[in-house]
Order: structure tokens, then sequence, then C-alpha cells
């Protein structure tokens, strides 16, 4: 392997592994933030900074290919329907009646 | 027809570049089933500035590097308060003034203020946007009105 395809396997791993990290994060977010609406935007860090890094981390490993184009798709699909997603669950939640929580730590003023 | 005739063309390079095929059989399916796409999107009505937004123009390459540079920023700062103890959090309801004329644009500002990590729109209004933010810093980012001024730029309005 020549030292070009060294560097660009270094990359692609760097992005792979912030990506998961990412991931990871909005996870225990998930878990740890207090309502719907905060839970919200810890699934955010998910699908958008996991998936954006993710999926440039496997463009840089697939080369100059049709494969590239197809991933590249697939990041703006996901990127469209994301927010869709997440807007339509919080308008659910709001429609259902739950308040949202504000103030430090979301435990009132 | 102009906008049709432009609808078709991007049809059928997404159809090129998912299939990679080039023999001349099969690249006439393809021909014949983005024709077929466009005659039924034509008969439905929805080949329109809203539909098929060519007058959109190199603004929105530059408007997604842009929000792609802000999602990793918010990203981080989200992200830390995740894990920190506590956790950090500082969740208010804020209301944003929306200056795009169109209903692409105000959509558009509405997805990329929920695609941010920080921000979620939680329902739009005639001039204005309620959005659920995670931290006060998070409500001034989008206080200070730029994401809502390159919007409308983008849109083409100012």
């Amino acid at each position: 392997m020549d030292i070009w395809g060294q560097i660009a396997d270094g990359a692609s791993w760097a992005l792979l592994v912030a990506g998961a990290l990412f991931c990871m994060a909005g996870g225990v977010g998930i878990l740890r933030f207090p309502d719907v609406y905060t839970r919200s935007h810890a699934a955010g860090v998910v699908d958008t900074a996991g998936a954006i890094l993710i999926l440039v981390g496997l463009m840089i490993q697939a080369g100059l290919t049709l494969i590239t184009v197809k991933l590249i798709i697939i990041l703006f699909f996901l990127l469209f329907t994301g927010p869709a997603a997440t807007h339509a669950l919080v308008k659910a939640a709001l429609s259902g009646g739950q308040m949202p929580l504000t103030g430090p730590r979301g435990k009132g003023e | 027809m102009l906008r049709a005739i432009s609808l078709f063309c991007v049809l059928f390079a997404t159809w090129l570049l998912l299939s990679g095929h080039t023999d001349p059989l099969l690249v006439g399916f393809g021909v014949a089933s983005c024709a077929l796409a466009v005659f039924i999107a034509r008969r439905m009505d929805i080949v329109d500035r809203e539909g098929h937004p060519v007058h959109l123009t190199w603004r929105v390459p530059l408007f997604w590097a842009w929000l792609g540079w802000q999602i990793l920023k918010s990203s981080w700062d989200v992200a830390k308060r995740c894990v920190l103890p506590g956790p950090p959090i500082d969740p208010r309801v804020i209301r944003v003034p929306v200056n795009q004329k169109t209903d692409l644009g105000v959509v558009t500002y509405a997805n990329a203020i929920t695609l941010t990590p920080g921000t979620v729109s939680m329902r739009t209004f005639r001039a204005e946007i309620e959005v659920h933010a995670l931290t006060g810093g998070s409500a001034d980012d989008l206080e200070s009105g730029e994401m809502n001024r390159f919007v409308a730029r983008v849109e083409g309005h100012k």
C-alpha cells in the first residue's frame, strides 16, 4: 500500500471512530435526559453527526466508485427524513399534552 | 415543459448512477421508466417550483456546507452535555421570526433547525417558529438570526 492509501485509511478510521463515539454519546443522552424533548436532542446527535462521520468514513474506504455515489445519496436521504421524523415525534408529544420541562437540568426554575 | 425535461435529466442521471448499467437494452428500460415517472408527475401536477426546485442554484451547496459545519459544532456541544455529570442542560422554549416567503423556504428553515442538534422546531405559525432549545447557548445561536437570513438568501429573496 502506498503512502496516500495509508493516509486515506487512517483518515477513514478516525472518522468511523469519531462517528461511533458520537453515536454512543447520543445513546447515553437518550437514557439520561429528563423528557421527550430533551431526549430528541440527544437522538439528533446520533442521526446527524454520527451518520455524517460514519458515512464519510465509508466513502473514503470506497474511493471514487459508484458505491460512494450511493453513500452520498443515503446521507442526503437521512438528512432529509431525519428532521421530518423528529418533528413528527415532538409534535405528537406536544399534541398529547406533554409539557416541555424548562430551567436548569430540566427540573424547573 | 422545460421543467419536465430537466426533471427527466435528473431522474435519468440518478438511474445511471444507481444502476451502473451501460448495455443498450437496460439503458432503454431506464429511459422508459424515467419517461413514465415524468409523465405521472406531470399528470399529478407536481412538476412545479416546489416539487422540482431547479431555480435554487449554487447557493444550495454553499448552504449545505455551512449547515454541515454548524451540525458538527453543535453536535460536539450536545454530545458533551450527554455524558457530563448533571447533565448540564437548561431547556427552554423560544419563538424565532421567519423571513422566508415561500412554504419551501419555511420548511427548509424548520428542517435546518431540527437538523442542528440542540434545537428542535415544534410548531410553525404564520411568521414564527416555536423551537425547543436544549441550552441557553443553542437558543442564542438561533436567535442571532444567521440561519434565518441564510435560508432566505438561498430561497432567492433579498
